[in-house]
């Protein structure tokens, strides 16, 4: 069933309080659900990702994505804020964990939640839903071929941030991984290391890899995009959701 | 993957934005997951003004082989330029 949506661009509380653009997409026509928090890739709070939001409501579930990138680039476009936030080298764990945990807060604040909350993210913002479903109390995980999950970043790489590997024990909920057999980052080996380490924590998890699809196969307006892997990999997220959320 | 990895310098110099010439100050490179060029990775070529706010950048995507023939062309130009019109180009 599509259901009948509705998107606007919103004003949420993030990390500290802080007072953050977000882009929620509603479905109308749906009494008590589950929602989403939707982290953007690294490119930004840009059309593509807001797509997903709607598809996340068309399909029943409340999406929210919060704009990672607002403190820096308040009036900037998603693309030229990117490039602010790279020469920043990329959004703090923390503040990232702080805008995550009140994008949740509004969703469940809403009158149809039924106070489930699920967390995705694509390529840097794989990684962030990781991360933050180790530090947050959410009813589903899922993880697009997010890089440094598994392994630091480069040395020289100016990224602030670490491998999660370690955070594997504090995962809150089931964690869905959709990642391509051609990417190498994260690469199949560093996907089996997240595996070895969730179920040395006892954590329930599901991966799969398509064949022949590379990083950002979910991503319809880019060369990356695969066809067949994104359609089944959208059949195993509503899937998924239809399981933890309900 | 979303490399992150980024040479920065300062520059001297003007670039042509939607809203016309402008000072640029900063200039940014890099090898990234481009926004409009239709492949994968690219090099990254950001040439902005901070002070100006974020949309004061005018924003390259070349595929690597462009890139490298660019950076030939450039170091050529200058190489073969008569020295005293180097001296005035403000460096």
């Amino acid at each position: 069933m599509t259901h009948n949506l509705r998107a606007d661009t919103v004003t949420i509380k993030g990390h500290h309080d802080d007072e953050i653009e977000a882009y929620l997409a509603l479905p109308t026509d749906v009494e008590s659900g589950g929602s989403m928090v939707v982290i953007h890739h690294m490119p930004g709070y840009d059309e593509a990702t807001k797509e997903i939001a709607r598809k996340f409501a068309a399909n029943g579930y409340a999406a929210l994505i919060p704009n990672l990138y607002f403190r820096i680039a308040p009036d900037a476009s998603p693309d030229d804020a990117a490039a602010a936030a790279r020469n920043l080298g990329g959004v703090g764990d923390e503040q990232l964990v702080g805008d995550v945990a009140g994008a949740m807060a509004h969703l469940t604040s809403l009158p149809t939640s039924n106070g489930k909350v699920g967390v995705i993210g694509y390529c840097s913002g794989g990684r962030q839903s990781f991360l933050s479903g180790c530090r947050l109390p959410f009813q589903a995980v899922i993880d697009c071929y997010g890089a440094f999950v598994a392994i630091d970043p480069p040395a020289e790489s100016p990224l602030k941030v670490k491998g999660l590997l370690g955070e594997a024990d504090n995962l809150t909920a089931p964690l869905l991984g959709l990642f391509g057999a051609d990417d190498t980052f994260p690469s199949p080996e560093q996907n089996e290391m997240l595996a070895e380490a969730l179920k040395a924590a006892g954590k329930e998890f599901t991966f799969r890899t398509f064949e022949g699809a590379g990083h950002a196969f979910f991503n319809v307006d880019r060369p990356s995009y695969r066809p067949e892997s994104a359609v089944e990999g959208w059949k195993d997220i509503f899937t998924f959701l239809e399981r933890t959320l309900a | 993957m979303c490399t992150y990895q980024t040479e920065t310098l300062t520059v001297r110099g003007s670039a042509k934005t939607p809203e016309g010439w402008t000072t640029v100050t900063n200039a940014s490179v890099y090898f990234d997951h481009p926004v409009h060029y239709p492949a994968g990775h690219a090099l990254l070529i950001d040439l902005l003004n901070p002070a100006m706010g974020p949309s004061a950048r005018v924003a390259l995507e070349l595929c690597a082989e462009s890139a490298r023939a660019l950076a030939t062309s450039i170091l050529h130009a200058l190489d073969t330029a008569p020295r005293e019109l180097l001296n005035d180009s403000g460096s």
